[in-house]
């Protein structure tokens, strides 16, 4: 088929989705400053203290909570955005993140904190092998390989949980520091965000690897063409998401100080929801996590909405879930392809 | 005759490997008998629900991540309504849910377009909190005969009745389907959609309606749940990756137009009989849970694996 | 036969976005009429099959079938008009029975039986699985079904490809019987000989309109080619060039005996540095499988590949582009990243191995993707995304990614299918230039006019083998296509 020259022949809804697909950031900080106003209008004085006749045009402590939540969310959106790019998917990072943040708790006290962090990023990277393997050299879904990991994983952090009943649980100052310290009102978590998001845009923008990520999802016949050995990379995607997710557990950690075993299983769909919102496409070859960063935010903001209006907790995740659905279906109609 | 054993070969191979199972159970633990067994097909009930609910979309060329959330929602459903009214109407009620969220799930992968996978991925979340919003933790009420129907023996001793409700309600569903048109319709969608749709079948009716018998079976699945609880419990248990597992061990392709519902239930028996063999060795439980998962893992592995190697050949 | 036509499409058009597939097609059958449907690749036989089989629906046009308008929103619908299909690729499902197929389809089943023994299949049982039967046992058995259910038209969509003689000629008796009882019979085709055994007329499609109605008589042929090509585009023969002197010494490639089961039965040829080698083959004659082979795409069951003598076996294209292979697929989807840059799509080769998954080098890169573009002279204003460029720029960026590598044997698939002349063009002097400048190209192309245009010489597969090869010099259109039917007595000249 040739799509040869067809500006002007496409309708207006074409072409507006083109511009969304080719910038999504604009339309998603407009979409989340809206969001903001709504929720300032439904609770005056939340985001504008002055309003409420306090101190301040804008307060920090409101968006400072709001960046400090959406940190873990954007970090495990960045495992989505990066799977989702070879159009795979990883629903074992809630569960790595958890098992991540529990050993560490467990081990700081016995082992030191250096190697518990150490043993909680190898236990990341090894469920993200295992995803790698499954998914790049039998060829399994990612979705259905990463949930069985997920699975796995759980039952492994019970037992493990089992020999741990007795020691006590230890939570590293630094990771402490991190998950609630603020500087000059912003969390301290942006100390290891800030740099983790300059190497993630980095990474997909500027080396060879995010180059092949996008062919993979894009063609992976084409990739395969060019010599490009699919397992390779997708081992390593795997790996790297696996890694990315024990870190954000750790960070979770110092955030909630309070390890258990379902700690961060319930930010597994968030992540998936911020990349989605962000304009990664399920179906591989396209994403930002620029985007992803801003989905983590609208979704803090439509969070604490919901929470305002009492919401309950099954209404939320059905939401997410049909966000999910629409962005995907709006994405596919526009575009016209999958 | 030589011809039927070769066409169903795997689901003989599986009934055979099931049959040395039970043996080696009775061999581990010599008074494994009636009792036993009436356990083990309770304990498989909404397993093998869960796993003919799959085994129907995957064989017409989809796949239902939301078929533990919707057996949820069944199971919330028929607790709530079997604490108000009659247990007759209320089980037809809660079937009708199911087969209402099926056909939905169905009529939006064929509308909006989006692959299956990804459609019942969101609707598993949209299921859950649906389940969530009925209930928000685990209550009401199961009407007593529907939990006494799944205890004990029927008619003879070792015969339980959980495994006559079980085979009663999947062949009642499924052997009128399999043996119209319908039935040929659906495994001629999986098979090859192209041709399928070129020989005059209406694809796109066949799949909302293959989705529709996945959300049955899903109620069935969810009665089942609130039968052997006696309560709903509103947050979806273990059951989308089991069963996706038993559908594939089954011998049901991924990808569609293969195989049919008895492999993947004598699958689910195998699955459920290696917990029971762990336990009977005295296994710590959580380690039992790991064992398993990685069986499961592995047979999809493997199914994948052989269906990758078919595909090339 | 009566006056009103059993079959009457008129005014069809249709339109994929911004492509006109069809703009004004049209076609009628009389009872007892077999009709030939003509047109060259990209012309619009397959988007006016699928409307007028109800697998897709006209922008615009009316189709009429024995005097009633006939609604053609499904095939179903389509069989229900009276109307049905036998296409290439059988419409069976595989992992049905044969029994379940008709059942499928209501077809009854004695008939279908009488029409399976008279086309010559014997043994076929009910009971048999459609995906254990050999594929020219299925389209017979699709004729059949098509046949059992007593249609008004019968549509023939190039079902005669790949069939063994015997039954094409069986197939081409009970077709010519069936229309002298009465049935109208649509037969698209490419094949001229079957053509003037079987149909009493020729409609000829191009550029999605209906140019021309032939009768069926001798020297027919010329007129629908004519028709076919439209203006007689003149590209201007290549001079003869002296690649005979670098003809010696080892190949650059040698290929022996190379089979791959099962359309590849025996190939040999070699390839030397300088030169420009042509592939002449009818569809399916295993050229497919050679290039996939010699791209590292599929295993051989047979035979030996030397690279500059030595032998070699690729597991994967990387291997195969290691040993300096490189392959330019027919299909440009296949090979593009349609939603990615133009630069992107040329520099993929670059970041293949995991040495180079570190930082890009700007800088290099942008200085051989520069070169690839210009020495193409490819068409960038749009090079956001490939998909947004001409099939002809996309063409030139699955070559370019090459370019920018550096060539040493180029393995071109029908590099100029479905794209403009002018880009056509400047493909030839391109290869002739690479081959000047050291290069090695296999050249397989579906345009015999295209093997002097830029080929030294040509090795003519049929049915898996070798049976020519000819210089450019002798490579006139009617001995390639004598060759390519097998038509020579040079069995093995290679």
């Amino acid at each position: 088929m040739s799509m040869a020259d067809d500006t002007g022949t496409d309708s207006a809804l074409v072409r507006f989705g083109r511009l969304l697909r080719d910038n999504p950031i604009i339309p998603l900080i407009a979409f989340l400053l809206l969001l903001i106003v709504v929720l300032e209008v439904m609770r005056p004085g939340i985001v504008m203290p002055i309003r409420a006749g306090r101190d301040g045009l804008i307060s920090t402590f409101w968006l400072g909570n709001l960046i400090k939540f959406a940190i873990p969310l954007a970090m495990l959106a960045a495992c989505q955005v990066l799977t989702m790019l070879t159009a795979g998917i990883d629903l074992s990072v809630g569960v790595v993140a958890t098992v991540s943040a529990f050993v560490c708790a467990t081990l700081s006290s016995t082992l030191g904190v250096p190697e518990a962090v150490l043993v909680s990023l190898a236990c990341g990277l090894s469920v993200g092998l295992v995803n790698g393997f499954g998914v790049g050299i039998v060829r399994v879904h990612p979705l259905i390989m990463t949930l069985g990991t997920g699975l796995i994983a759980t039952g492994c952090l019970q037992v493990y949980q089992r020999f741990t009943i007795n020691s006590g649980t230890l939570i590293p100052g630094f990771l402490e520091w991190l998950g609630t310290g603020r500087t000059m009102g912003m969390p301290n978590g942006l100390y290891l965000f800030i740099p983790f998001a300059a190497f993630i845009l980095w990474l997909m923008r500027f080396t060879g690897f995010g180059r092949l990520l996008f062919a993979l999802g894009s063609n992976e016949r084409a990739a395969k063409l060019s010599g490009v050995k699919s397992w390779q990379v997708l081992m390593a995607l795997y790996a790297l998401s696996g890694l990315i997710a024990a870190l954000a557990g750790l960070l979770y950690l110092g955030m909630i100080r309070a390890p258990s075993l379902n700690l961060a299983n319930p930010l597994l769909l968030p992540s998936v929801a911020a990349a989605v919102i962000g304009g990664t496409s399920i179906f591989g070859g396209r994403g930002s996590f620029a985007g992803a960063i801003v989905g983590a935010l609208i979704l803090r903001v439509l969070d604490t909405m919901l929470t305002l209006m009492q919401m309950p907790e099954g209404a939320r995740t059905a939401l997410f879930g049909l966000i999910i659905l629409a962005v995907t279906a709006l994405y596919v109609r526009i575009t016209g392809t999958r | 005759m030589i011809e039927l054993i070769r066409k169903h070969a795997w689901v003989l191979g599986l009934a055979v490997l099931l049959v040395v199972l039970l043996g080696v159970t009775k061999l581990i633990q010599p008074n494994f008998g009636a009792p036993g067994l009436e356990s083990l097909a309770r304990s498989a009930l909404p397993f093998a629900f869960a796993t003919a609910a799959m085994a129907v979309v995957v064989i017409v060329g989809g796949i239902d991540l939301s078929v533990a959330s919707m057996m949820a929602v069944c199971a919330v459903t028929a607790a709530v309504l079997m604490e108000r009214m009659a247990g007759v109407p209320a089980l037809l009620i809660v079937l009708c849910v199911g087969l209402a969220m099926g056909l939905v799930n169905g009529a939006l992968i064929v509308i909006t377009r989006v692959p299956d996978i990804v459609v019942t991925l969101a609707m598993l979340f949209v299921w859950e909190g649906v389940a969530l919003l009925i209930l928000t933790s685990p209550g009401g009420a199961t009407a007593s005969w529907l939990r006494a129907a799944t205890r004990g023996d029927f008619l003879i001793d070792g015969l339980p009745k959980a495994l006559v409700i079980m085979g009663l309600c999947i062949a009642i569903v499924w052997l009128p389907i399999r043996r119209s048109k319908l039935g040929l319709s659906i495994y001629a969608t999986g098979s090859d959609a192209l041709a399928a749709f070129r020989s005059g079948v209406a694809v796109d009716r066949t799949r909302i309606i293959a989705y529709g018998i996945c959300g049955l079976f899903s109620a069935m699945g969810g009665l089942s749940l609130a039968a052997l609880t006696g309560i709903g419990e509103p947050v979806p248990g273990p059951y989308l990756m089991a069963s996706v597992a038993a559908v594939v061990l089954g011998g049901v392709v991924l990808g569609g137009g293969k195989g049919g519902l008895l492999g993947p239930i004598i699958a689910v028996f195998i699955l459920r009989i290696i917990r029971t063999i762990l336990t009977v060795m005295a296994v710590d439980p959580n380690v039992t849970t790991i064992v398993e998962g990685t069986i499961m893992v592995g047979v999809v592995m493997l199914g994948t694996a052989v269906t990758l190697r078919g595909v090339r050949r | 036969m009566t006056d009103t036509p059993l079959l009457d499409a008129t005014g069809v058009a249709k339109s994929y976005g911004a492509v006109k597939a069809l703009t004004d097609a049209s076609l009628t059958v009389a009872r007892g009429e077999v009709v030939a449907l003509m047109g060259a690749n990209g012309a619009g036989k397959s988007t006016f099959v699928k409307i007028l089989t109800g697998a897709l629906k006209p922008d615009t046009g009316r189709i009429v079938i024995d005097g009633r308008e006939a609604r053609m929103g499904s095939p179903a619908q389509a069989r229900r008009s009276g109307l049905v299909p036998v296409y290439q690729e059988p419409s069976l499902i595989p992992d049905l029975d044969v029994r379940d197929n008709l059942r499928l389809g209501d077809t009854p089943v004695e008939p279908f039986r009488q029409w399976v023994e008279d086309l010559g299949i014997k043994g076929i049982r009910l009971s048999d699985m459609i995906g254990d039967l050999p594929l020219a046992t299925l389209r017979i058995l699709d004729l059949a079904r098509a046949l059992a259910a007593e249609p008004d038209v019968l549509l023939l969509d190039e079902m005669t490809a790949a069939l063994p003689t015997d039954l094409v000629e069986r197939v081409l008796k009970v077709v010519r019987d069936r229309a002298d009882a009465g049935m109208g019979v649509i037969y698209v085709s490419h094949r001229f000989t079957e053509i003037s055994q079987l149909c009493d007329r020729a409609s000829v499609l191009r550029d999605g309109r209906t140019v021309g109605d032939l009768k069926i008589e001798p020297g027919v042929e010329d007129r629908a080619v004519e028709l076919m090509l439209g203006e007689k585009i003149s590209l201007g023969a290549r001079e003869s060039a002296a690649a005979l002197a670098a003809r010696s010494g080892t190949p650059r490639l040698s290929v022996k005996s190379l089979a791959a089961a099962p359309k590849l039965q025996d190939v040999s040829f070699d390839l030397h540095a300088g030169e420009v080698l042509g592939v002449v083959a009818l569809e399916g004659q295993g050229q497919d499988e050679l290039f996939d082979v010699l791209a590292g795409f599929r295993k051989p069951t047979g035979g030996t590949i030397e690279v500059e003598g030595r032998p070699a076996r690729f597991a994967h294209p990387s291997e195969a582009i290691a040993a300096g292979l490189t392959y330019v697929p027919g299909n440009r989807s296949e090979a593009l990243l349609a939603q990615r840059s133009v630069r992107e799509n040329i520099a993929l080769p670059f970041s293949a191995h995991p040495r180079t998954w570190g930082p890009l080098k700007m800088r290099t890169e942008r200085e051989r993707v520069d070169y690839a573009i210009e020495k193409l002279q490819i068409d960038t204003r749009a090079q956001g995304e490939v998909q947004r460029l001409s099939g002809g720029n996309q063409q030139k960026v699955t070559i370019g990614r090459w370019l920018a590598t550096g060539v040493e044997t180029l393995l071109l698939f029908d590099p100029t299918r479905g794209i403009d002349v002018r880009t056509k063009r400047q493909i030839y002097p391109l290869v002739r230039e690479l081959a000047e400048k050291g290069a090695a190209v296999l050249f397989y192309t579906s345009e015999l006019a295209e093997v002097r245009l830029a080929c030294d010489r040509a090795v003519v597969i049929f049915n898996g083998r070798v049976v020519d090869v000819i210089d450019a010099a002798d490579a006139d259109e009617p001995t390639l296509m004598r060759a390519a039917y097998g038509l020579t007595g040079r069995e093995g000249a290679a």
